[in-house]
């Protein structure tokens, strides 16, 4: 995990003792002494997770038909939860004393769905204008949004995905811009303000959109000309105009690091929170998820990302991923898909509904996304549409295999594999007990757990979400 | 030379739909052997042998012989449904939704809604009708999405098949689509109470004059003026009046829906209720005044003021109470996931025989065209689809597709575009 912690204190501290020494043999010169500042060092973290774990109890769930996430089955095999990660996973397993153990009788666990594209939040239930603050539309390039600052906690969304064993999400601002802001990852649990939802220790994303939305939406109307891209060739220049900027804002900084280490007394760049973010792909630090469909704008995405030397995480939506499923495999890029969805807009028109098993037989990372606060309660739904086509057309992927990309494969895009996305002894404890075969339409997710803590319960209407907004409204508390 | 035989297949597709749907000589054939389900999701054969000619079914029996000259399609192990038909959309009128400028189911300079007919719109050759009939919806309600205030033109019931639109349409004007949510009430003079007062005054100027109160307006014109000719809006409202058509109110408060009721109590004619969030709050008023809903079994979030009691029990509530249900699609692009819906309704309580009803006999009953759709009954249209599975399960898919005893090439632009990347090549287009 990285070091977020603010370090400017100490270094200053230690810097300005350092400097007793620099003064004096500084102080030579006929301007008389050159008194070092304060080193100013950004604090990357000033929004930090205040997410603690929900209560759990040691949880024994036997006979179960187990998808370990990795493309594994074990079948009536038995998971232990233990303080909030898996204790033990196999064939069978002991109960510990005092474990509360549920019998599954062949219903079927898995690991919990992650959804790497929402906007639960930002564009939450009920959709108000008042409420639209997923996509900060002023200018092409938005880096310095974060979308944790949209979120809103009492969106009813949130309880529905977990009723659909969704346990963390990432939420992305819109696609209007080229560079649109700071995506954040989050668990899926009740939450006060939006850091309680935090996901602790995933790094930022960057969305960033090709194609035909920033050209629409800054192309058209009464947009002034200097603020354009109006075609796909204009989006390109505004993406490269954007990552020399961060190239040289980077520079500056690195200037003022090393002008100060050299004892001079230095002042450091004013602050730029659209080039920080920038910079912070740049190092490797934050992720880029990439809104793309066609093929072409992928491919031409893939030439940016080296020609400014950084990695795109993911192509979200990338209806089109199969025809460059090949390179998006060499070149280590996850694409973020729908099952079938198609014709929406020209850049959509040629989906088809074997995307994602194409991209997995491309031995790509093919994950299966919402963009819907619909989708997002289906996922499994999606992933199982999608293995059907593929197996059709003599792929023979197996149901094992297919959950990766419900879990496995966007906990790598976001960077939290080490910690979620498979049932491995040690990872935490985000589980799905289904009704019945997740690949079914008729199964639901009977219980979800987050770190070992449930968080929907089908059978019990008190771990049924009702957020504050329904409270005192018609269908509170209903079954949903 | 390759170019020449594509033509030539292209040319013998054509000339085959053609005289399936004209009808007269369509292939006799036999589906043997598997599990029918002849009226909706209910009556069910086992070792069911279909016979279907000209186009119509002809008889439908456990066992059945096969008689000479048939064309046999095993169905053993499979199930086999009247093909699926979706209660909502604008299929047929528009290729791409957003920023291509080839949509014909928005109107909103129309002069007057009522009068709008999707005939002029509807494109057999639009890509989406191959991409939804293969995936076994076959038919659907056709209409427009938007004109310029809340009167939204007319839709007909098409089947996904033919070569003119006349050959796709079923029935025309099979509804008057009057838009009656929150969103209309907004854009058409800002409140319910501007917009529905308006609909009723449009109602009641419309409803035919009884008899003595005509002799009397006739008395008082000096002159005797020819019977002007109806406008095609007048005449539409007429068919309403007269019981041919029904109006869809498009609302889902259930303030709002109890509108809806309230227009049938008072002028008597059919009405049907669309979109609905909050009909199971009022389930029981729907079942006695005998008023249909269409909804969106996955609609489960107060996603506006109006829909806050949204449930995706709300299917099953409904038929409960007796209220005749069909399903709409979340949008035309995605019309053939109309059976994975209808799944969704069963897992949240509605019966699986129920479900089926909702996408065969039940819209055909709704909109007027249960005459020739609906069920595998004698005499009717031959729309029959042989499954490989459960055709609510999210991994069926359908093995043969008949739209009026014609067979459906399980082909669609996508399944190209499958066919050619399958083994990605080094130049697409080029063999």
């Amino acid at each position: 995990m990285k070091n977020y912690k603010v370090r400017m204190g100490v270094i200053a501290r230690s810097a300005a003792s350092m400097l007793v020494l620099g003064t004096v043999l500084a102080a030579c010169g006929p301007e008389g002494t050159t008194e070092q500042g304060a080193f100013v060092e950004i604090n990357k973290d000033p929004y930090p997770s205040s997410y603690t774990p929900l209560p759990s109890e040691t949880t024994l769930i036997t006979g179960a038909n187990i998808l370990d996430g990795k493309g594994g089955m074990i079948e009536g095999g038995s998971i232990l939860l233990e303080n909030g990660k898996v204790k033990a996973i196999g064939a069978s397993v002991e109960a510990p004393t005092g474990a509360r153990v549920i019998e599954a009788n062949g219903r079927w666990v898995t690991p919990g769905i992650i959804d790497v594209h929402s906007h639960l939040g930002v564009y939450p239930s009920p959709g108000t204008g008042s409420h639209s603050d997923g996509n900060e539309i002023g200018e092409p390039v938005t880096a310095g949004v974060w979308a944790e600052h949209s979120v809103w906690p009492q969106d009813p969304g949130f309880g529905r995905a977990a009723a659909g064993g969704v346990t963390a999400l990432q939420i992305l601002p819109g696609s209007a811009n080229l560079i649109g802001g700071r995506s954040v990852t989050l668990k899926n649990v009740p939450g006060r303000v939006a850091q309680d939802m935090k996901f602790p220790g995933a790094p930022y994303g960057l969305k960033m959109a090709c194609g035909e939305n920033p050209k629409r939406v800054y192309g058209r109307g009464n947009n002034p000309v200097s603020k354009r891209p109006s075609t796909r060739m204009g989006n390109v220049h505004g993406y490269r105009q954007a990552w020399s900027d961060a190239q040289a804002y980077q520079r500056e900084w690195e200037k003022y690091e090393r002008d100060y280490k050299a004892g001079k007394d230095v002042l450091p760049p004013k602050r730029d929170h659209r080039m920080e973010t920038l910079v912070g792909v740049l190092d490797g630090e934050i992720k880029v998820h990439m809104h793309c469909y066609r093929a072409d704008d992928m491919g031409t995405m893939l030439d940016l990302m080296k020609e400014f030397n950084y990695q795109i995480a993911s192509f979200q939506h990338g209806v089109e991923a199969y025809k460059i499923a090949d390179r998006l495999a060499e070149n280590n890029v996850c694409g973020a898909l729908w099952a079938d969805w198609y014709g929406f807009k020209m850049e959509a028109y040629d989906g088809i509904r074997e995307n994602i098993p194409f991209m997995h037989k491309a031995g790509a990372c093919a994950i299966v996304h919402s963009d819907d606060a619909g989708g997002i309660q289906r996922l499994n739904q999606e992933a199982a549409k999608a293995l059907a086509d593929g197996n059709k057309v003599g792929l023979n992927i197996s149901k094992a295999d297919a959950w990766q990309w419900l879990s496995l494969n966007p906990a790598k895009s976001l960077g939290i594999d080490n910690v979620t996305g498979t049932l491995e002894v040690g990872k935490n404890a985000d589980v799905v007990l289904w009704s019945a075969d997740p690949f079914s339409v008729y199964a639901k997710a009977d219980i979800t757990f987050v770190d070992g803590a449930v968080v929907h319960d089908r059978s019990d209407a008190s771990k049924r979400r009702v957020s504050d907004f329904e409270l005192g409204m018609p269908g509170e508390g209903d079954v949903k | 030379m390759k170019m020449m035989k594509s033509l030539i297949g292209a040319a013998a597709a054509i000339a085959l739909s053609s005289t399936a749907l004209t009808a007269v000589s369509a292939e006799d054939i036999a589906i043997t052997g598997g599990t029918a389900y002849t009226n909706g999701g209910k009556g069910k054969v086992e070792n069911a042998t279909i016979l279907m000619s000209d186009g119509k079914i002809v008889s439908v029996a456990s066992g059945g012989d096969v008689p000479l000259g048939y064309r046999t399609v095993d169905a053993s192990g499979k199930w086999v449904t009247t093909g699926f038909m979706a209660a909502s959309g604008s299929i047929g009128l528009g290729e791409v939704g957003s920023w291509a400028d080839n949509s014909d189911a928005s109107a909103a300079k129309a002069k007057d809604g009522i009068a709008l007919d999707v005939k002029y719109g509807l494109n057999p050759r639009n890509t989406r009708v191959e991409i939804t009939r293969i995936e076994g919806v076959t038919h659907a309600l056709s209409h427009f999405s938007s004109a310029k205030d809340q009167w939204v033109g007319t839709g007909a019931v098409i089947r996904l098949a033919g070569d003119t639109p006349g050959e796709m349409i079923i029935k025309n004007q099979a509804m008057i689509y009057l838009d009656a949510d929150e969103g209309s009430a907004r854009s058409n003079g800002g409140s319910r109470s501007v917009l529905w007062p308006a609909i009723i005054k449009k109602l009641k100027d419309a409803k035919p004059k009884d008899e003595a109160e005509k002799e009397d307006k006739e008395g008082d014109d000096k002159k005797d003026k020819k019977p002007k000719e109806k406008s095609v809006a007048e005449k539409n409202l007429a068919a309403l009046f007269a019981g041919d058509t029904s109006l869809v109110v498009y609302a889902h408060r259930v303030t709002d829906i109890e509108q809806a009721i309230a227009l049938k109590e008072m002028f008597g004619f059919k009405v049907i209720v669309m979109g609905a969030r909050e009909a199971w709050m009022v389930a029981d008023k729907l079942a006695a005044a005998s008023i249909p809903v269409v909804l969106n079994p996955h609609d489960n979030l107060p996603s506006r003021f109006d829909m806050l009691a949204s449930t995706g029990a709300n299917a099953a509530r409904l038929n409960a109470a007796g209220v005749k249900i069909a399903f709409s699609p979340v949008d035309t692009s995605n019309t053939r996931l109309l059976p994975q819906a209808a799944g969704n309704a069963v897992a949240m309580g509605l019966p699986w025989e129920a479900a089926v009803d909702a996408m065969t006999v039940n819209p055909a009953e709704i909109f007027g065209v249960s005459a020739t759709y609906g069920t595998m009954t004698t005499g009717k249209d031959a729309d029959v689809v042989v499954w490989n599975g459960d055709p609510l399960e999210l991994m069926t898919s359908p093995d043969t597709v008949f739209i009026a005893g014609e067979e459906i090439p399980l082909v669609s632009r996508q399944t190209k575009l499958r066919d050619r990347y399958l083994n990605i090549p080094r130049a697409p287009g080029l063999n």
